[in-house]
């Protein structure tokens, strides 16, 4: 489950801003292989920021970063695109094509780049969505007529369509009620243990941290202060960390930890 | 990531069908794959026993085991029995994964003939265009109920909002406005100048320009431009309020959304229609008879006295009397079809482009409306 422990994300140094403001200050950070990393931080600590530069849809100012062995600055375009079919990224609204049906931006990647038969795109993409627990029915509607939850489920289904192995998850359980969000998380853990995905999630919701993460990233200042799992985040000292893990929600949470860290193995 | 050799190598030996996997099983190379499992079907027919060799597969994903349960799939349909060796635990939970889906038979889409489909669409279309005149008609009768409570109580105007409106719609049109009334009316000119030279009637092409630009060509172009410029915003505006709930949040403060968007911006293109007519039809004369000199050599002096005797003040009011129920009619279909838009970016576009032909349509409609109407008041 743990994968082969080789990173797969490698972030060096990473300077990001915009006009007089910087967002990421000489950021590092390693995702290993097969792990979900979470990365936690306060609103407009630049998690968002972090994750669209490691995608390419921000320029950065200095720094290297590198994914499953590809330096995006070196690598020309067809060898990107060669990356690009390699990830999955889900939006926090979701993002899907408001013209297309939910089967059909499901198709959208294979058809874009693969050349597949009809019958086994449609295949394909309604295993897909039943694997992330929408029903054929739902596939003919378009992304107006789903709910929240299932627009989210509809996204995740069309990043996972050329079966990637990085997904990027930008708030994946924002927005969603408790009931949702947990199935949210579970359905991300079962998908990510059968399909050996490493996932790399951007979130606020200290539950979804504490049950499907296996280790947390929390930015503050603009870099990485503690990376670790979630004991670490609760020895952490830094200031910002402390408040969120300890504050009145992440309290919670300690009660919880502590013996479940116990008792493990 | 090349695949070495077969990805499935078939051997069919006294009713025992072996199949052996290998290479990569992925989505890159699942169309060979499909082709392959597509392939050995025939031979299932025959074959009492299969079984499958995994163990040559370097790499796994969900296409390929889709493919190899569909491949297994058809055997179990026809009663038979696939045994499949060698594929790794990890694998295994994919595949069981996989033989979990697609159990359900996707909904069939309902299929109507060409004949019946064709009878609908025309079907559709005419109670379309009967429930457009139902919006319509309701867009209007909320204009008036809110211009009638604003009246009421003159405060609750959008002074400010009305302003801002007014600049966009009627002083930034006024340069395009400009150039076009300037060359249609240099055009005309020089069409009726060119045709009644044959007669050596070139003095009525000033009788042609006058008339019909003040009459009709003026203000038509105008309403066009407005209809194309200013109609347009409105509904794409309104269009992306809607898609951010704007316009529902406004309605939950207790706030008429036709009260405080659609009134100022329907009563700004009733001032701004007939100005700009105005400066309209004075750029259009201006160019007819800038023409009428360069093309025609007709002095100025010629021009005016010429003007003066073949208009009447009635052609000037005929044109301008029109202008606010063309702005009328634009604000209306404008504001009606702004708030048609739903969720998609794709109903934007569409209810926009529905917006300024359906506009320009009816003020063309209009236009003949009137040109009955004065014809039997006798103006």
């Amino acid at each position: 489950m743990k994968g082969n422990g080789n990173t797969v994300i490698s972030v060096r140094d990473l300077v990001v801003g915009f006009g007089e403001t910087l967002v990421l200050d000489h950021l590092s950070l390693d995702v290993r292989a097969g792990e979900i990393m979470g990365v936690v931080g306060g609103s407009g600590a630049g998690k968002s920021v972090l994750l669209r530069t490691i995608i390419g849809l921000l320029p950065k100012r200095h720094g290297t970063i590198e994914v499953l062995g590809v330096d995006l600055d070196e690598a020309d375009d067809a060898k990107r695109r060669a990356l690009e079919r390699r990830w999955g990224v889900l939006f926090q609204q979701g993002a899907l094509f408001s013209s297309l049906t939910v089967l059909q931006n499901v198709q959208f990647p294979m058809r874009e780049n693969l050349k597949l038969s009809q019958r086994l795109m449609d295949e394909m993409a309604l295993a897909k969505l039943e694997m992330v627990g929408l029903t054929a029915a739902d596939a003919e509607k378009f992304p107006a007529e789903l709910s929240g939850g299932m627009t989210k489920r509809a996204a995740l289904a069309r990043a996972l369509a050329l079966d990637p192995e990085i997904v990027f998850l930008d708030e994946p359980t924002s927005g969603l009620d408790p009931i949702s969000a947990g199935d949210f998380d579970a359905l991300i853990k079962t998908l990510q243990r059968t399909l050996g995905l490493t996932v790399f999630m951007v979130t606020h919701d200290l539950e979804s941290l504490y049950t499907v993460c296996d280790r947390v990233a929390a930015l503050a200042d603009g870099r990485i202060v503690a990376v670790g799992p979630m004991s670490t985040m609760l020895e952490c000292t830094h200031p910002w960390v402390q408040t969120y893990f300890q504050g009145k929600r992440g309290g919670m949470l300690t009660k919880r930890v502590s013996p479940i860290e116990t008792e493990a193995p | 990531m090349a695949s070495d050799g077969s990805l499935l190598t078939t051997r069919f030996e006294d009713g025992r069908l072996e199949l052996a996997g290998s290479g990569s099983w992925t989505a890159a190379h699942a169309a060979e794959l499909e082709s392959l499992v597509d392939r050995v079907s025939p031979d299932a027919k025959r074959a009492k026993n299969v079984s499958i060799d995994m163990g040559g597969v370097r790499e796994f994903d969900t296409f390929g085991a889709w493919l190899l349960e569909r491949l297994t799939r058809q055997w179990t349909a026809l009663g038979g029995k696939a045994k499949i060796v060698g594929l790794p635990e990890h694998d295994r939970h994919l595949l069981e994964e996989m033989s979990a889906v697609n159990r359900e038979a996707a909904p069939a889409r309902p299929r109507t003939g060409a004949i019946i489909s064709a009878l609908a669409s025309v079907g559709r279309g005419v109670t379309g265009v009967g429930r457009d005149l139902l919006t319509f008609a309701n867009m209007f009768g909320a204009i008036g109920v809110a211009a009638v409570r604003v009246m009421s109580r003159p405060k609750d105007f959008r002074f400010t909002s009305a302003v801002h409106q007014l600049d966009r719609v009627c002083w930034q049109a006024v340069p395009i406005i400009l150039l076009i009334t300037f060359l249609i009316g240099g055009i005309i000119a020089q069409q009726g100048i060119f045709h009644f030279r044959k007669f050596g009637a070139e003095l009525y092409a000033v009788d042609l320009v006058g008339i019909l630009i003040l009459r009709e060509i003026g203000v038509l172009i105008v309403a066009i431009m407005v209809a194309g410029r200013s109609g347009s915003s409105y509904t794409a505006e309104l269009g992306s309020m809607m898609m951010r709930e704007e316009i529902d949040a406004l309605r939950t403060m207790g706030f008429d959304p036709v009260e405080v968007l659609i009134l100022p911006r329907v009563l700004v293109l009733l001032i701004a229609m007939p100005v700009l007519t105005f400066i309209g039809c004075m750029a259009a004369l201006f160019g007819g008879g800038l023409v009428a000199l360069l093309y025609g050599g007709m002095s100025p002096e010629i021009f005016i006295s010429r003007l003066e005797e073949a208009i009447s003040l009635t052609h000037f009011k005929v044109g301008m009397v029109k202008a606010p129920f063309m702005g009328l009619v634009i604000g209306v279909v404008a504001c009606a079809e702004g708030l048609l838009v739903k969720g998609s970016a794709e109903s934007l576009g569409l209810q926009t482009t529905a917006s300024v032909v359906k506009s320009i349509f009816l003020v063309i409609v209009l236009d003949g409306l009137f040109a009955i109407f004065f014809a039997s008041i006798g103006m």
